[in-house]
């Protein structure tokens, strides 16, 4: 048996004409933990809400663990985790009668359920508010009652649709450690905002843009994005910019921010000596030098507005 | 799966007051229309001398007890169907049960189920209380038999047309408002066509055929038109909730 738990096949959905998802093709691994991104009305959701049946796709399929979710949607979602974007509880009930309904309808054997309950609610840290009505919880502990619902039958896919809305940094820390102990033995689907969270859970990263893939890779290969080859550097009182533009290796010199400038080198050699050197010998003033990370959210605007401009 | 969903549905019916006050309140109004039924009764009966005129006991509460019944489920169900899946689409809780392994058939009659319980408890409340009056007098049972089916099948059928049309609308008020209107409408339709008993348009009211099981007649026909209307309507439904997923 092969490990592929998800595959997505050329999923194209079509609202009444307009593409909210094209043509997206993408496959998961047992252990593995794919990060979802891209800007608000991308198709984050709706890509969601197909893989997890709660949306016919108008092309294309959705296979989980080779079980064809339209062919067979039963067998396919008794496999699948699902987070939606909106928390699915029902606040008249109290927590622990809640999962235990989550975990009825969701098959597992009625001599389990009471050990299910258990084992959600410690994974989620949900254990002190067993009694609790689900209306009374703050917004936190409603997230943490809807993740829970999501893992309670132990699902081969677990598919969140930003997890980590409305928790405190503490619980964000808790959650993603969750996230990544699933993501161990089970595969993850996790669609977010917060760039940072990608970089610290996931495995892989997916962006998707206007409804197209615009960058799928391992989280190293986004990272490599990062490594730049440029230097940030501050001057009190500065040269001109042609002086600097004449230094070995340096092939673009432009002014950032508040009395900074940027310069730009080849060949992964930073000039950073060189400019040390002069800055004392003509009194530059020098005050501070350092390679100038891209930050992962220039990377994804790079990398979804290239698409527009296509 | 079915009893699941329809163990839920209980559940959160009975999770507040809302639940036990509706069948207090409900209870109570049969209660008090059981008791005038008796007061009458008597008062009636001692006034007629001829044999003619005589009615037996069974027929004369009965009809009192069930003819009020009907007409009081024709408010109180369409506002207990409003909520069902009107309400889970206002709070975005379909997903939870869309993502479950369940079919759409299984969560509409589990709902349709859940509900038809909480009402069988009313028809079998009235059909105990009738049953006391086998205490002092020779009662019927037939009759009551007949009527409580018929009133539960009435009832059924009130639910499942509510049922449709909570899928309608994100907003139950708007549910109960257009559940109660067409069942209104359904209801007193054959009076518009009291001149000609058997137009086929008459033939549609869900009076005319309850009508028969209160004369204590369970005719196969009546049964029949029951259980289309039911299935018609669930299977509305189920195809309202297809398209939900099929349009997005």
């Amino acid at each position: 048996m092969s490990n592929l738990t998800l595959e997505a096949i050329e999923l194209t959905r079509l609202f009444g004409g307009r593409e909210a998802v094209k043509n997206v093709s993408f496959h998961l691994e047992k252990g593995e933990v794919l990060g979802f991104l891209g800007p608000n009305g991308a198709g984050k959701s709706t890509t969601m809400r197909m893989l997890t049946g709660n949306l016919a796709p108008s092309i294309g399929t959705v296979k989980i663990c080779g079980i064809d979710m339209i062919e067979n949607p039963k067998e396919a979602k008794a496999l699948i985790g699902y987070l939606p974007e909106m928390r699915p509880i029902y606040k008249e009930f109290t927590v622990d009668e809640f999962l235990t309904i989550a975990a009825r309808l969701h098959n597992v054997p009625s001599k389990q359920i009471k050990k299910a309950v258990d084992i959600a609610k410690q994974k989620c840290g949900l254990s002190h508010m067993s009694k609790r009505l689900i209306e009374n919880l703050s917004n936190g502990y409603q997230q943490r009652v809807a993740i829970a619902q999501a893992i309670i039958h132990n699902p081969l896919v677990v598919i969140l649709d930003e997890p980590t809305v409305g928790l405190d940094p503490i619980q964000i820390r808790e959650i993603r450690s969750l996230i990544r102990e699933i993501g161990k033995i089970h595969s993850v689907i996790l669609s977010t905002h917060i760039l940072p969270e990608v970089e610290m859970v996931c495995d892989r990263v997916q962006i998707i843009d206007k409804g197209n893939l615009v960058f799928h890779g391992s989280i190293d290969e986004l990272k490599q994005h990062r490594q730049g080859n440029k230097l940030l550097v501050g001057f009190s009182k500065a040269p001109a910019l042609s002086t600097l533009e004449e230094l070995k290796g340096v092939v673009k010199v432009e002014k950032a921010e508040s009395g900074f400038y940027r310069i730009h080198f080849q060949n992964k050699q930073p000039p950073s000596e060189e400019i040390v050197e002069l800055s004392v010998k003509n009194h530059w003033g020098l005050y501070q030098i350092s390679p100038d990370q891209t930050s992962l959210e220039d990377i994804f605007v790079q990398l979804t507005e290239n698409k527009q401009i296509k | 799966m079915i009893l699941n969903i329809a163990r839920k549905e209980l559940k959160s019916l009975f999770a507040s007051p809302m639940g036990w006050i509706i069948l207090a309140l409900l209870m109570m109004a049969f209660g008090s229309y059981y008791l005038t039924g008796v007061n009458n009764y008597f008062e009636v009966m001692s006034g007629a001398i001829r044999p003619a005129e005589r009615v037996g006991v069974t027929i004369f509460v009965g009809q009192t007890v069930y003819g009020v019944a009907s007409f009081i489920m024709l408010f109180a169900v369409p506002l207990l169907t409003m909520r069902l899946i009107s309400e889970e689409r206002r709070s975005q809780t379909l997903p939870f049960l869309f993502s479950a392994p369940i079919s759409l058939t299984e969560i509409v009659l589990g709902k349709f189920l859940g509900l038809i319980v909480f009402l069988s408890i009313l028809v079998l409340y009235i059909f105990l209380m009738l049953l006391t009056l086998n205490i002092w007098a020779d009662i019927d049972f037939g009759y009551l038999i007949a009527n409580s089916l018929g009133l539960w099948l009435l009832v059924a059928s009130f639910s499942a047309l509510g049922i449709y049309f909570s899928s309608l609308t994100q907003q139950p008020i708007i549910a109960a408002i257009l559940s109660f209107i067409s069942l209104f409408a359904l209801t007193i339709l054959e009076r518009f066509f009291a001149s000609d008993p058997n137009h086929w348009f008459a033939y549609l009211s869900l009076m005319k055929h309850f009508q028969s099981f209160s004369r204590g007649l369970i005719d196969s026909s009546d049964l029949m038109y029951f259980f289309l209307f039911i299935s018609t309507f669930l299977i509305l439904t189920i195809r309202r909730l297809d398209a939900d997923r099929l349009r997005g």
